[in-house]
């Protein structure tokens, strides 16, 4: 039996799914969720081998949802309207499901997915997560976490500085921080290169964030930022800071 | 001779002026005591020399417009004017009538009277020829300016209309496809709603005022298609009393505003949304309040900034030449915007 998810916040979206879903005894729907939170949680409970997925949902996207969930399973992604995210899709060949779409396309993709092989398909899914194709359209605002079972946005402007930690990164705001599994160079290159600077092998800082640079010993330097935390500067992030702050 | 003024009008009011001087020096030479012929040889050599003088000039004026700097060589250029026309005109007269002695005497005595009419003639022609030009110029360049602007103004209000939603479209044709295969008598209502929806918004001239009862109606359908689409999760209020249905308000302005409302109250939380639209009537003012939750803490930092706001605000500045007419507040987690349309009395 194969185990799957509908993630859509339209009622009828996923109605529709679940129609054309009627011919596969072999498929069995889970659950049906109506955002990303219930879909995480979802995920959780079912370990679902296959989710159809919307893009467009309240809170967090399809694809910030995907970005916390480890090992995703097989996606058809469905949207209505995303010339960024197609792109992507093309560029990876994850198939995917214009709304609306009919009963021969819905087979087809999902004949192509049966028929995968699905490390090849898990790979191309990871890589398209890993890009988030709304990056394109836009400068990240925000980044999804999770602690435990609990998801939380941060908007960009909170980020005082992210830290490098093994396949993780904490991402330090005013009163915590969070672990995400990505790399410190995954954030260098999609957070706004206006406001972030690489200072150190092991830190991205938000320059505003940034009071003042003190000198240590032997001729390194530190950055002092507004919660008084130091950061370490490496030599050429010590000379990258001085040009970008005009010294 | 109708044709004639109107294919040549600045030359027929020339001609006018001339003829009417030359008829006005005659008889007053005449009734000095000189012959008819005399006089009138003398008012036409003068008069002519001076068209001529005048012509010159005007003709400098229509395509050379001197700046305010330039003032003094606009005088010193009709000085030197009215001084070669009076040594032409005293060089024709005296050829002409070269044995009459008692006329070069009298032509060699009224030369300061002649300089006196030549100065004034000759300033005349300069100040309202250069008026004349100054102002078809700036009617000119006014008229332009207007084209220009209109045409912006067309352009810009057509590209904000061309915003639509394609999301909203695709994903209510979804909802259709849905509701075709298990309850197709609805499918057929939403078909019939989104077509209705979508001719309205698009045979509205954007220029046009309609009342705001109109309007709702229209929008009622926008929101009779969300809530297909979304299902329970979206609550709708619309409260707008009698006189306030009867005012004013351009078309398709709120339109945006509701689906900014909608956007950010079904996105940005995962609850129920109740979206409340209330229309009051003030003197002489339509005020109109739009509410939505939001979430204050995860709304992305430039919402409220977004489109459909900005078309709003534009618009607005068009039509009215105001920055005050939409206010936007948030309160803890509601975001309120608040709409005035002055009214005025046609």
């Amino acid at each position: 039996m194969i185990k799957a998810l509908i993630i859509d916040d339209e009622p009828l979206a996923r109605s529709i799914v679940l129609e054309y879903l009627a011919t596969y005894p072999e498929i069995s729907v889970l659950e049906e969720c109506g955002n990303g939170f219930e879909g995480l949680k979802a995920i959780a409970t079912h370990h679902p081998d296959l989710i159809f997925l919307d893009i467009q949902m309240p809170k967090i996207t399809g694809f910030e949802m995907l970005e916390l969930v480890d090992n995703p399973p097989g996606i058809i992604f469905t949207t209505a309207y995303d010339e960024f995210a197609l792109k992507a899709f093309e560029a990876q060949a994850v198939d995917y499901l214009l709304k609306p779409f009919s009963k021969e396309r819905f087979d087809k993709a999902l004949q192509k997915w049966l028929n995968s092989d699905k490390n090849k398909a898990q790979l191309a899914t990871q890589t398209l997560i890993d890009n988030n194709p709304h990056r394109q359209s836009e400068e990240q605002s925000r980044v999804v976490v999770k602690n435990g079972s609990n998801i939380k946005i941060i908007p960009v402007h909170d980020i005082l500085y992210i830290e490098a930690y093994d396949d993780y990164v904490k991402i330090f705001t005013k009163d915590s921080y969070h672990l995400k599994k990505k790399t410190l160079s995954h954030f260098e290159e999609v957070l706004p290169v206006a406001d972030f600077l690489r200072v150190h092998r092991s830190y991205l800082v938000q320059l505003k964030q940034i009071t003042r640079i003190e000198p240590m010993e032997k001729n390194s330097h530190i950055a002092v930022l507004s919660n008084k935390t130091q950061i370490p500067l490496s030599r050429t992030g010590y000379l990258k800071l001085k040009e970008v702050l005009g010294l | 001779m109708q044709s004639f003024l109107a294919k040549y009008p600045i030359l027929t009011v020339n001609l006018a002026w001339w003829l009417f001087w030359i008829l006005a020096q005659t008889i007053v030479l005449h009734r000095f005591g000189w012959s008819w012929e005399v006089s009138l040889t003398d008012a036409t050599i003068s008069n002519g020399l001076l068209a001529i003088a005048a012509g010159v000039t005007e003709n400098i004026y229509r395509f050379y417009q001197p700046g305010s700097k330039n003032r003094l060589y606009r005088f010193l250029w009709g000085v030197v004017l009215t001084w070669l026309s009076i040594q032409g005109i005293q060089f024709l007269l005296a050829h002409m009538f070269a044995s009459n002695i008692e006329y070069l005497t009298f032509l060699e005595k009224s030369v300061p009277v002649r300089y006196m009419f030549a100065l004034l003639m000759i300033a005349f022609v300069t100040v309202t020829s250069w008026l004349y030009f100054y102002i078809r110029e700036q009617q000119a360049d006014k008229s332009r300016k207007d084209d220009a602007e209109k045409l912006l103004r067309d352009a810009e209000l057509s590209n904000l209309r061309q915003q639509l939603q394609p999301h909203f479209l695709f994903n209510s044709l979804n909802s259709i496809s849905a509701l075709a295969g298990s309850k197709p008598e609805q499918a057929r209502k939403m078909i019939q709603q989104l077509s209705d929806f979508l001719r309205g918004t698009l045979k509205k001239d954007e220029q046009q005022l309609v009342s705001l009862a109109d309007e709702l109606e229209h929008l009622q359908l926008y929101l009779d298609i969300e809530k297909v689409r979304f299902g329970h999760r979206l609550n709708t209020e619309v409260s707008c009393g009698e006189e306030a249905g009867q005012m004013k308000i351009p078309t398709l302005l709120l339109q945006p505003l509701l689906e900014n409302a909608i956007k950010f109250g079904l996105y940005d939380t995962t609850e129920e949304v109740s979206i409340r639209v209330v229309a009051e009537a003030k003197p002489g003012m339509l005020h109109i309040t739009i509410q939505n939750p939001f979430d204050a803490e995860t709304s992305r930092p430039k919402q409220g900034t977004g489109f459909g706001l900005n078309s709003v605000k534009r618009r607005l500045s068009l039509l009215y030449a105001r920055n005050d007419l939409l206010n936007i507040s948030q309160k803890e987690t509601i975001f309120t915007s608040t709409l005035t349309i002055p009214q005025t009395s046609d």
